[in-house]
């Protein structure tokens, strides 16, 4: 069905005493768009230093269509990068940019004249052809960045940080727009990032690193939703904990309160238990139940956002109700609130 | 930060540092040598050991002369920094636009010809000099003091020829201060003048250190400059340098006063790095 | 209002500098123009000086030998400085030696490398002449081209190196057609600024010149000329020479400023 292209195993990358990136094993498919995503010092950029050729690993293998390219050099692998700062040469115009990579494959003129033209159509920069990058606004040259990796039509393109220089509003038009060449051109992206909604909106599969470690790979769903870790549970959206301990097969709050959830085996007794705050209901029939003061609330017009005090932990849970749930209800500062969750949604991690 | 940066770049620097090494680090080393060697009878070397050179240069006679250098250059080096920090001052002070243009300006007689800068002034202060010329057109008729081939003459070349270094030393850092931190002092109750002195003057210390040393060591090494304004008056270090190895021939006595002369120079460079750092440190620097 | 007062406070400042900086020069300019020669009377705008200049052969003779010097000790500088600050900007460490080196035949006071290579030269029984001259040039000439070629690439985004490898350039196309490029404006400031400094360089010159005349150049000309006083002639000459040297700035600030995008 579908072919895996890439495919590390094992890889590292130790600078000195300092594993940059220690022992990640993935693969990833054909026309996958794919995110690495972590904090900054997770690893994740070296990880794509890697990919491209600009560092070479100190353990595992790298295998690109079957064939272990851990020591190709840059230039020859058919894997693009599109840099953070981009990386326009300054001295080119836009055209020249784009054309560089293809002039390298020692194409004929007219060839690298007709797919430069094609992709300045698709990126919509063709009336610009001629600029130099210091004319260009800020979005253009990412888009320019985004040309020159693309025409070469790479097997693998990565892109580093690849909205992180644009503003907020751009940004969302971006994430989809990205989405749109992925499609059209049917090449595998893997992008790093620190930002997790956008690796959720853009990606088809997510990897979570950390200290250089892979802790979680899979869609943008099931790292949501079933986090295999704390960590994960807390880098990804937003996420209510509440300390728990462990009795046998039950969970009790530190208020004595039973809470409802899926134990993992060899569990300590001390342990979390986590619910997104989109899984609070309220007056809900469900397995955990508590009651709280409305501490301060936040109208995001979609939906309402509450901080609210219980006896089940030291920090306000944060719910959030939709507006259709609020309709009627008195949620001010200091009103009493009865919300419930289901066990089916609590995730119970070591604490 | 990159393997490319990485790769052995030897083969780029060894001719330029080849270069180097023949034609300064070893003949620098040299002259560190013969400042150890015995004087010829006949103006030669002897190539015995002997501290007799260096104890000369701290006999009182060279040392005087050491000091008066260290004095003159010091003075001249103190007023650049003055004039030259207040003209960086007031060129960050205008409009952006205008200011590469007034600093171009400032700077451009830097790179005129130094011989022709000290001439200059010959022009104007002998005897028969403008100055003069202009105290008589007004009408004056009494007997005017002596200008050129005096210690103010000197000081006044020296200033001449380096104030522009100071001007761009000083205006570098200032120029790169942002005003919204001296607009926060003013905000916070400072007035202008606290101002200045808290925040300004101390994120430019960098500047201003680096204006002073190179003022004082281009200046306590000068010969040109005593020898054209201060005419045979004075002796400074650079003229005694000059004199031992072309007419007294006293080649390892010359070579024992520049290495006091590098010496000096170690020390007021080591004490600049360590004003910049400390200024640096203290979060002059942007990103 | 206090803001006025500072405003007219540093336009003072400026007026008083720049008539510091520029009175003397000018005095020196007009004076060459003048019939008479001398400053006691102004008897006429004349070019009569800059005749006598041009006939004076012992001025010619050592004009022209600093154009050899200069032109030949920038070639080899250019090439040296602009390798070395690759070189060294491409290390990921810095070594506090290294940097001493480089920087110091900046700072080394001009007496003491003279007399330093004049006790080499001579000891080594090098026949001294131009080609002293120029080797010594060399020295600080390369250390200057280096200086500027650095400050370019301090701002250099590196990155357009990879990017350059990544789309399969090797290094020496990189080299080629992305890194020399870019730096292309620096190297040819570099390459004025290090003309200028040889054509007025005097001191090391003068040391390493060896006996004779023969290899006198135009400021050991100047300095043998002023220690005898003023002459209308000496004023010409250094309006000649300053001309040059503003020409040489201009033309080097605005390579080093135009042509380098993205800042």
């Amino acid at each position: 069905m579908t072919q895996v292209l890439l495919s590390l195993s094992d890889v590292e990358k130790h600078f000195g005493r300092v594993k940059a990136v220690d022992g990640v094993s993935l693969d990833i498919v054909e026309n996958e768009f794919f995110a690495l995503l972590g904090a900054s010092g997770s690893g994740k950029t070296t990880l794509l230093r890697m990919l491209a050729g600009f560092e070479l690993p100190t353990g595992g293998q790298i295998v690109l269509d079957g064939k272990d390219v851990s020591q190709v050099p840059p230039n020859r692998r058919p894997v693009n990068l599109m840099f953070q700062s981009y990386a326009l040469f300054p001295h080119m115009s836009v055209a020249k940019n784009i054309a560089y990579g293809l002039e390298m494959e020692g194409l004929l003129r007219r060839e690298i004249t007709a797919r430069v033209g094609e992709i300045l159509e698709v990126i919509q920069l063709a009336p610009l052809a001629n600029r130099k990058p210091d004319q260009l606004s800020g979005g253009q040259r990412q888009r320019v960045a985004l040309a020159r990796a693309l025409v070469k039509r790479p097997r693998l393109l990565l892109l580093d940080e690849p909205l992180g220089a644009l503003d907020k509003k751009l940004r969302g038009e971006m994430q989809l727009e990205l989405k749109r060449i992925q499609a059209e051109f049917g090449i595998t992206f893997i992008v790093v990032t620190h930002d997790q909604e956008e690796a959720l909106v853009m990606a088809d599969r997510i990897a979570i690193l950390k200290d250089g470690r892979l802790l979680q790979s899979g869609t943008p769903r099931e790292i949501y939703e079933y986090p295999e870790t704390r960590y994960a549970a807390d880098f990804i959206g937003q996420m209510n904990f509440i300390p728990v301990t462990r009795s046998g097969d039950l969970l009790f709050a530190r208020n004595g309160a039973r809470i409802g959830g899926v134990i993992p085996a060899e569990a300590p007794e001390a342990l979390v238990a986590a619910v997104r705050p989109e899984r609070l209901y309220l007056d809900a029939e469900a397995e955990n139940v508590v009651t709280g003061t409305v501490r301060s609330t936040a109208y995001l017009g979609l939906d309402l956002h509450l901080h609210l005090d219980t006896p089940l932990c030291d920090q306000p849970l944060l719910v959030r109700l939709t507006a259709d749930a609020a309709e009627g209800r008195d949620i001010t500062e200091g009103a009493r609130l009865t919300l419930g969750w289901s066990a089916r949604d609590t995730r119970v991690f070591p604490a | 930060m990159s393997p490319v940066k990485d790769r052995k770049p030897l083969y780029l620097m060894t001719p330029a540092l080849a270069w180097l090494t023949a034609f300064m680090v070893v003949p620098c080393l040299l002259i560190l040598a013969l400042a150890f060697f015995r004087r010829g009878i006949y103006g030669g070397i002897e190539y015995v050991f002997t501290l007799e050179n260096l104890a000369m240069v701290v006999d009182p006679l060279y040392a005087r002369i050491f000091l008066k250098s260290a004095g003159i250059a010091g003075l001249a080096a103190g007023i650049a920094v003055v004039v030259g920090y207040a003209a960086a001052y007031a060129i960050a002070a205008m409009p952006r636009h205008r200011q590469p243009a007034l600093l171009f300006f400032a700077v451009l007689p830097f790179w005129s010809n130094y011989l022709i800068r000290t001439y200059a002034w010959i022009v104007l202060l002998n005897r028969e000099g403008l100055i003069v010329h202009l105290f008589r057109w007004f009408g004056y008729e009494g007997e005017l003091p002596q200008m050129l081939y005096t210690e103010t003459a000197v000081v006044i070349g020296l200033v001449y020829n380096y104030l522009p270094f100071v001007i761009l030393a000083c205006y570098a850092p200032l120029s790169r201060l942002n005003p919204e931190v001296a607009e926060a002092s003013h905000d916070l109750g400072a007035s202008q003048w606290t101002t200045f002195r808290r925040i300004t003057l101390p994120m430019t210390v960098p500047g201003i250190a680096a204006g002073f040393v190179f003022v004082f060591v281009l200046s306590i090494g000068n010969f040109v400059t005593p020898a054209l304004l201060g005419g045979g008056q004075f002796q400074m270090i650079g003229n005694l340098v000059y004199a031992q190895f072309l007419t007294a021939n006293d080649w390892p006595f010359g070579a024992a006063l520049s290495m006091a002369l590098i010496a000096v120079m170690m020390v007021l460079l080591t004490a600049q790095t360590f004003a910049s750092e400390r200024a640096s440190g203290q979060g002059g620097r942007d990103a | 209002m206090p803001e006025r007062g500072k405003t007219r406070l540093m336009l003072a400042i400026l007026a008083g500098v720049f008539a510091f900086l520029y009175v003397p020069i000018s005095v020196l300019i007009a004076l060459s123009f003048n019939a008479g020669g001398l400053p006691t009377a102004w008897t006429g705008f004349s070019v009569k000086w800059y005749g006598e200049l041009f006939a004076n052969r012992d001025i010619m003779h050592a004009a022209l030998n600093t154009l050899i010097v200069a032109v030949v000790s920038t070639l080899l500088a250019t090439i040296l400085g602009t390798l070395l600050a690759v070189g060294v900007e491409i290390r990921r460490r810095k070594g506090r030696f290294l940097e001493t080196i480089i920087f110091a035949p900046m700072i080394i006071p001009d007496i003491v490398l003279a007399i330093a290579l004049l006790s080499f030269f001579s000891m080594l029984n090098v026949k001294m002449g131009l080609h002293t001259i120029i080797v010594s040039h060399v020295v600080f000439n390369l250390a200057f081209v280096c200086s500027v070629v650095r400050a370019r690439l301090k701002t250099f985004d590196w990155s357009i190196v990879e990017a350059s490898a990544d789309l399969g350039a090797s290094t020496a196309t990189t080299l080629r057609r992305v890194v020399l490029p870019v730096l292309m404006p620096a190297v040819i400031a570099g390459a004025l600024l290090a003309f200028t400094l040889s054509v007025d360089e005097f001191i090391i010159a003068f040391f390493t010149a060896g006996a004779g005349r023969s290899s006198i150049t135009l400021p050991m000309q100047i300095f043998a000329m002023i220690r005898f006083g003023v002459t209308p002639e000496i004023n010409a000459l250094a309006t000649l020479v300053m001309l040059f040297s503003v020409i040489a700035l201009a033309l080097s600030q605005r390579l080093n400023r135009g042509g380098l995008p993205g800042q």
